[in-house]
């Protein structure tokens, strides 16, 4: 049995496989707090409020919080075995099941972390970006949960793509502010919900989605979502007599990643592997500006973008590329400051995953498992697919979210391809 | 401590009487309509022109700037265009660079690193070429709303071999060690943010205008006021209570996006323009009139 079980809750937040960052908000080279002067201040009231509430569990902020993930949240969420898959890569193939939090996807571990942080801070507003909508989406189930109001800046095009989740976002009483610059994606969304806060300050907290922006947002975020490694960890232990000797999840900003690879990190012995979204190709279109992938650990350079020093798609000037991914989660030409230096430390492998394999990895988990995985999250199976002679007997895979949000641009990208095993419907179209 | 007289064309424009300092965007709606309508700010009366370089991410900025980077960006600017566009200019007025770290951070990575892979060291990427370029097209100080006092060393340093100005923004919120580190760090003028949120022009001159050059006080340094100013009353009111500048930015944006949207000839929008900046420069002459002679009768 895990030695976690003895640990107080203030001994488990402040686990030392959790240390990087928190001091300065650096990883190596990457990390800091690039921001406009008028943001400062509210980044400093929350580094404080992070290191009171979230480190040392002041008011017994850290209870509440496993408190409410627990009743509201439905965790522990389980640790399943894969039966077909195993059997299909002649390795064990266990599923962390993420899909299974409320609301559906691992975004809620974060979102409801910062909206409750919001509430002891005193702060009576929230705000939020999404690209999937899922981070948008868990944010307004903690707001309406918590009774805060919520205002969420989405790309334009993600809107599109993402219906459903910007039903259940009004649903939830949030109200949902489309984002047209750019393409219209989270890049953009969150430049936005940046301009807000930068007028808010004082009595707003921005809810970011993931592992990005500056000091202190990554190591909070890895915090809040460090939840899924810590179970994992302890579950695996329990189920199988071991470690795992990979981890798999897939990087759009990273906090799944982040989440799921964080108790693991210590582990020399566990391989991590972060999935990206290769899109159509790796090659990028200088010309255009446009990287026709959201690879940026794997093909991206070191620059600042929103708030933080990282790896980033960019051109040769420092423009910041536009991003492509089936998966408007993955869909970001940034990652956060702690992967990118993980991957420079060898600690963390990237890899990427193009759409069609991603596509075929969704039909397939579908069809062998019985669980319709987010796109994002089907990149991770993708990897699988690809890899999997590559990998230990024993391989843990985050399966970050559902799918049901993305039935419509499955359907729609499925009918433009021939994807291996997916469901012929030409019989239910057109005639009657 | 930051050498406070770099530039010395900066500090001459500060020197006797309040600056003017207006902002567009470089190459908006593209360059040769844009020279002009720099030139025609000269004319009508700018002490120090800030010269925005477009980031595609302007996380500082509000829609009127936002939408100008963007025409900018689409027309082509790029960091050396940019250069070359300073070079171009016949005006009188200092040259300040307005721009994102990314892009100063990232100005001739690309050589860096072919040399750096035919030479085997590591790639040097850094602000220093950025400056050094910078510096040879005449520009004479630089604004970087998204970099810190303190991640700013590097660039600090850079400008101090280059004898640039690095000009710091200071919002209402800012007190205390931060003001303390801004202002250590800050040369030619501070920028002093006169209301939360991002640029824009507003019809208001706000409380906090007032505050932060209170607070400002004791600095020895000169204190331009932006974010907002878009009349010769609102520039009046700044100086007479008290700024040594004033900044307007989105006021003189909107003059060419409107020029942009409505097609019209180069000539009547630079006209425009330099009415529009001799009302805002007599404003803050009268603003300064105001406050010497409140003075002399005290
Ligand atoms: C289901 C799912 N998985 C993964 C991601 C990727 O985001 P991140 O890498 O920041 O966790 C998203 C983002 O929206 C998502 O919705």
């Amino acid at each position: 049995m895990s030695e976690t079980d003895t640990r107080t809750t203030e001994e488990t937040a402040r686990r030392p496989g959790r240390e990087r960052g928190r001091e300065d908000g650096k990883f190596g080279r990457y990390g800091g707090q690039y921001v406009p002067e008028a943001l400062m201040p509210a980044i400093s009231e929350l580094t404080d409020a992070y290191e009171r509430y979230v480190l040392d569990n002041e008011d017994g902020f850290v209870d509440e919080f496993r408190e409410r993930l627990a009743d509201f949240g439905g965790r522990p969420t389980p640790l399943q075995r894969a039966d077909r898959l195993s059997e299909r890569y002649d390795r064990d193939v266990y599923l962390k099941r993420e899909d299974l939090l409320h609301g559906g996807a691992h975004k809620l571990n974060n979102a409801l972390g910062q909206v409750l942080l919001a509430k002891y801070m005193g702060k009576e507003r929230i705000i939020a970006e999404t690209g999937a909508g899922q981070h948008g989406t868990a944010t307004a189930m903690a707001a309406a949960h918590l009774d805060m109001p919520c205002t969420v800046y989405m790309g334009e095009r993600d809107i599109n793509r993402q219906r459903p989740n910007v039903f259940r976002m009004k649903l939830n009483g949030s109200e949902v502010k489309p984002v047209t610059t750019g393409r219209g994606t989270l890049k953009e969304a969150i430049s936005e919900t940046m301009r807000d806060w930068a007028e808010t300050v004082e009595d707003t907290h921005y809810v970011i989605g993931s592992i990005v922006g500056p000091h202190p947002f990554p190591v909070m975020v890895r915090d809040f979502q460090a939840i899924i490694s810590e179970e994992a960890r302890e579950q695996a232990i329990e189920k199988t007599g071991g470690l795992p000797t990979d981890v798999v999840a897939c990087a759009g900003g990273g906090s799944n990643t982040m989440g799921t690879f964080a108790e693991f990190v210590d582990d020399e012995s566990v391989a991590l592997r972060a999935v990206e979204a290769g899109g159509s190709t790796l090659e990028v279109d200088e010309e255009a500006g446009v990287a026709p992938n959201s690879a940026s650990l794997y093909a991206g350079d070191e620059g600042v973008l929103h708030g933080a020093r990282t790896k980033l798609l960019q051109d040769s000037d420092g423009q910041i590329m536009e991003s492509h991914s089936i998966s408007s989660g993955l869909d970001y030409a940034g990652v956060g400051p702690e992967l990118a230096y993980l991957v420079d430390e060898g600690r963390v492998e990237p890899v990427a995953v193009d759409d069609d394999a991603a596509l075929e990895g969704f039909h397939r988990l579908s069809s062998t498992e019985g669980i319709i995985p987010a796109l994002e999250t089907a990149h991770a199976f993708g990897f699988l697919e690809e890899h999997h002679e590559e990998l230990g007997e024993r391989v843990v895979v985050n399966v970050s979210g559902r799918g049901d949000k993305d039935l419509d641009a499955a359907i729609e990208e499925t009918d433009k391809r021939d994807v291996d095993g997916a469901p012929d419907m030409s019989m239910f179209t057109g005639g009657i | 401590m930051a050498d406070a007289d770099n530039s010395e064309a900066i500090a001459a424009a500060f020197a006797d009487g309040p600056a003017f300092v207006p902002y567009l965007v470089a190459g908006d709606p593209d360059e040769s309509a844009s020279t002009a309508y720099v030139e025609a700010l000269d004319r009508g009366g700018a002490d120090v022109i800030e010269l925005g370089l477009p980031f595609s991410e302007p996380i500082a900025e509000g829609s009127t700037i936002q939408e100008a980077l963007v025409r900018s960006l689409d027309a082509g600017m790029t960091p050396d265009r940019f250069f070359a566009f300073a070079e171009g200019l016949d005006v009188d007025a200092a040259l300040v660079c307005m721009t994102y770290y990314n892009l100063v951070y990232q100005y001739g990575s690309g050589e860096a690193r072919s040399a750096s892979n035919a030479s085997g060291d590591a790639a040097s990427t850094g602000p220093r070429p950025f400056v050094e370029r910078a510096a040879a097209a005449g520009i004479e100080g630089l604004v970087v709303p998204d970099l810190p006092a303190e991640e700013a060393d590097p660039l600090r340093e850079a400008c101090d071999e280059f004898g640039l100005d690095l000009v710091f923004i200071v919002a209402p919120t800012t007190r205390g060690d931060r003001l303390d580190r801004i202002m250590a760090n800050v040369s030619g003028y501070v920028y002093v943010q006169a209301r939360l949120g991002t640029t824009g022009a507003r019809d208001d001159v706000s409380d906090q205008t007032t505050a932060s050059l209170g607070r400002l006080r004791e600095y020895d340094v000169p204190k331009a006021v932006g974010f907002g100013i878009s009349t010769g009353d609102h520039a009046e009111r700044i100086v007479a209570g008290g700024a040594d500048g004033v900044i307007v930015g989105s006021a003189l944006v909107d003059v060419v996006a409107e020029g942009a949207s409505e097609d019209l000839p180069t000539a009547e929008v630079a006209d425009r323009l330099e009415a529009l900046a001799r009302e805002l420069k007599e404003g803050a002459e009268r603003g300064y009139r105001s406050r010497t002679e409140t003075v002399e009768s005290a």
